[in-house]
């Protein structure tokens, strides 16, 4: 009998009655109220802020210019991109006149990995939802926008729609069909992120920039200044 | 606190230890400020007692009725990771863990492992089965590296280098760190953390994690941490190994989001951690990062044992959150390592029994004041003191056949159980009583000066010269 079988032989030999399925949705509705997409963009931003991230409103027309603000702001030359994807081709297009330069994260990182540790002082990807309750971005790593984008580079810069922020993590699931075949699939990796890199293991003080990202920006679309 | 070895001994040498932390003020002093510390961010967290109260029932009902399809769900889970790509793993023991891990290192001539917290791989010593079989295992979270690098064991689960102050981890830094000259600057001090470590994950073959949920349905494991060094070690090396007890498992994804809450709010008062990694799969056709191999081993370790009886089953409603340990007074005063289990404090006393027998924790559940505290913040509602009050049971017993724990009846002493027997035929006799309580006062004086421990700071107990009975009858 391999371990696989015994575990499970015992596992089966326990006397366990069946338990009554949770009533999750029950208390959602109880306890979570429906809130205004300007209520839910001011509460994410609250949160999010709280935890040290920076947000900017801006518009569909104006972030760009945003983004290069900032990243001037903060002296960086170099903006890692997704080439694949509207957004980051638009970087591409608005920075590359302006003297910083995009890099373009085109090849597998075995190829640049060293690259990518050291020569990357900051990234640039979209989000594709958030949530209001805990101030939490949604971000769903593809082939065009990989997962080491939002976490190497010490800067990272977020575009987020305001009009996909949800209310809470469980509504973003139901509303979404995270994990139904037909709706939302899930993806190789599937990330909830509420601000920069963090630690308080020495003495629990609290230090950002531990491993991850020292800083968070996002650029919040839709609720305009 | 680092010459006493983990010996996996613990209930020899508790107190031995125990008194070392009780002796050492800035040692009770570090510990009751954390704990202080944690238990406002909790309370902070949760200002509605209502919500509160439904989130843990929620909580339990979730845990338990996941714990009741246990085996269906191990078997949904592997054929779920399965079609995923992600390769399912069985571990009965901490041996058996460690050659998969070892074989799966050895696979791919793996020289560096770089760990995301994983108490899991602490419970089966990985780092000291990696070094043996000369790879090296490079814990990554910042409050595990520095333990690691002063040859110790966490003090805490979620708060690892509790133990140690910044002058303390200062001194470290600059005696095992090359060229990092002395600072207690705690930014500064991360900052080295950070740069040593970016060095590992850039270099490294194997990433190591835990896993806080494994979603049967979807085949996704989920991690909780704040640093980023979770998704790093999940992400950047070429392949990826998760360990996990077979108890952390939810059918649902929709059962997570309320267990997340529970976890992060209880255990640092967090509305949530700054990452939630949901892993799926290995690296796609297509997709330029991930791991193109994920592992995920299932570890028993006797938890089984626990599964097969009804009440030492809610034992396995756990999701780590360390606050029973916060709230602990007998944890804040002696700290996490005088307990020399992997899991301390109130977990540690109820779990820690089936993974190393009561032969050696038989003494483990008396170190409890029975205050309740850990049961009553308990975010899935463990009934933590009954559940210690069953293994003093378990364990003070006359040994008897088909024991529901391994080493029943390991602390039974003929002479105690037959004092107390003794005792309770007294006190259910009037007579007997009668007479008992005339001999103790009558013969007072035979009643020895010094009890012990009792009489280092108190005056000795002595029976009064009246019993109350006598006293009732001058006045009548």
């Amino acid at each position: 009998m391999s371990a696989r079988d015994r575990i499970l032989a015992k596992l089966n030999a326990a006397p366990v009655l069946p338990k009554a399925a949770p009533e999750i949705a029950a208390w959602y509705e109880t306890h979570r109220g429906i809130e205004s997409a300007a209520e839910k963009a001011a509460r994410f931003r609250g949160c999010i802020e709280f935890a040290h991230a920076e947000v900017y409103a801006v518009s569909h027309a104006s972030w760009p210019q945003k983004l290069w603000e900032v990243l001037t702001a903060k002296q960086v030359d170099k903006l890692l991109v997704a080439p694949g994807t509207a957004h980051g081709q638009r970087a591409i297009d608005v920075l590359s006149a302006s003297g910083i330069a995009c890099r373009g994260y085109e090849q597998p990182i075995e190829a640049w990995k060293e690259e990518m540790f050291h020569d990357i002082p900051a990234s640039l990807t979209a989000a594709r939802g958030a949530i209001a309750e805990t101030g939490t971005l949604v971000l769903w790593p593809d082939a065009h926008e990989p997962r080491l984008m939002s976490l190497v580079p010490p800067i990272h810069i977020v575009l987020l729609d305001a009009s996909t922020i949800h209310n809470t993590f469980y509504e973003v699931m139901q509303n979404e069909g995270w994990g139904i075949e037909s709706q939302s699939p899930m993806p190789t990796n599937a990330l909830l992120i509420s601000g920069p890199s963090k630690t308080a293991d020495i003495q629990v003080t609290l230090a950002y920039g531990a491993h991850g990202p020292k800083e968070l920006v996002v650029l919040l679309i839709g609720e305009e200044a | 606190m680092n010459e006493h070895a983990l010996n996996f001994m613990p209930s020899e040498g508790f107190r031995a230890r125990s008194k070392e932390v009780v002796e050492n003020p800035f040692l009770r002093q570090s510990f009751r400020g954390a704990m202080d510390f944690l238990i406002g961010k909790r309370a902070a967290q949760f200002p509605s007692p209502e919500e509160l109260e439904t989130l843990r029932t929620l909580g339990e009902q979730i845990r338990q009725y996941n714990l009741g399809k246990l085996p269906t769900l191990l078997v949904q889970l592997e054929a779920s990771l399965t079609r995923n790509g992600i390769q399912v793993h069985w571990a009965e023991t901490p041996d058996e863990a460690n050659a998969i891990i070892l074989g799966i290192c050895q696979k791919h001539s793996a020289k560096l492992m770089v760990k995301g917290k994983s108490m899991v791989s602490e419970e089966i010593e990985l780092n000291h089965a990696c070094a043996a079989a000369g790879i090296e295992a490079m814990e990554s979270d910042m409050g595990e590296y520095i333990v690691q690098l002063a040859g110790e064991k966490p003090s805490h689960i979620i708060m690892p280098a509790i133990h140690k102050t910044k002058e303390e981890i200062a001194r470290l830094f600059h005696e095992k760190v090359e060229g990092v000259d002395y600072t207690d600057n705690v930014d500064e001090l991360i900052q080295i953390g950070r740069k040593v470590l970016r060095e590992k994950f850039l270099v490294a073959d194997i990433g190591l994690s835990g896993v806080n949920f494994a979603v049967a349905e979807s085949g996704t494991l989920c991690l909780v941490e704040n640093e980023g060094n979770g998704r790093l070690s999940t992400t950047a090396p070429p392949v990826h190994i998760a360990i996990t007890g077979i108890e952390k498992i939810v059918e649902k994804l929709d059962h997570v989001p309320p267990l997340l809450s529970l976890l992060t709010r209880s255990a640092t008062g967090q509305n949530i951690s700054t990452y939630f990694n949901m892993i799926s799969g290995p690296r796609k056709a297509g997709e330029k990062d991930g791991p193109s191999e994920v592992h995920l081993v299932l570890l028993d370790n006797g938890r089984t044992q626990a599964y097969a009886d009804e009440q030492l089953r809610k034992t396995l409603q756990c999701i780590r959150c360390g606050a029973c340990m916060n709230h602990c007074p007998v944890y804040t005063r002696i700290g996490g390592h005088a307990y020399g289990t992997t899991y301390p404090g109130p977990i540690g006393k109820i779990i820690s029994p089936h993974m190393l027998g009561l032969e050696a924790t038989k003494t483990m559940a008396t170190a409890s004041s029975l205050c309740g505290a850990c049961g009553e913040v308990c975010p899935v509602k463990i009934p933590i003191p009954d559940l210690l009050m069953r293994l003093r049971e378990e364990s003070f017993s006359a040994p008897h056949a088909n024991p529901a724990m391994r080493g029943q009846g390991a602390g039974y002493s003929r002479l105690i159980t037959g004092i107390w027997q003794a005792w309770a035929m007294v006190y259910r006799s009037p007579a007997l009583y009668k007479l008992a309580t005339w001999l103790g006062s009558r013969f007072n004086w035979l009643v020895p000066s010094n009890q012990g421990p009792w009489t280092s700071v108190r005056t000795p107990l002595k029976p009064a010269p009246k019993r109350l009975r006598d006293l009732l009858k001058e006045r009548a």
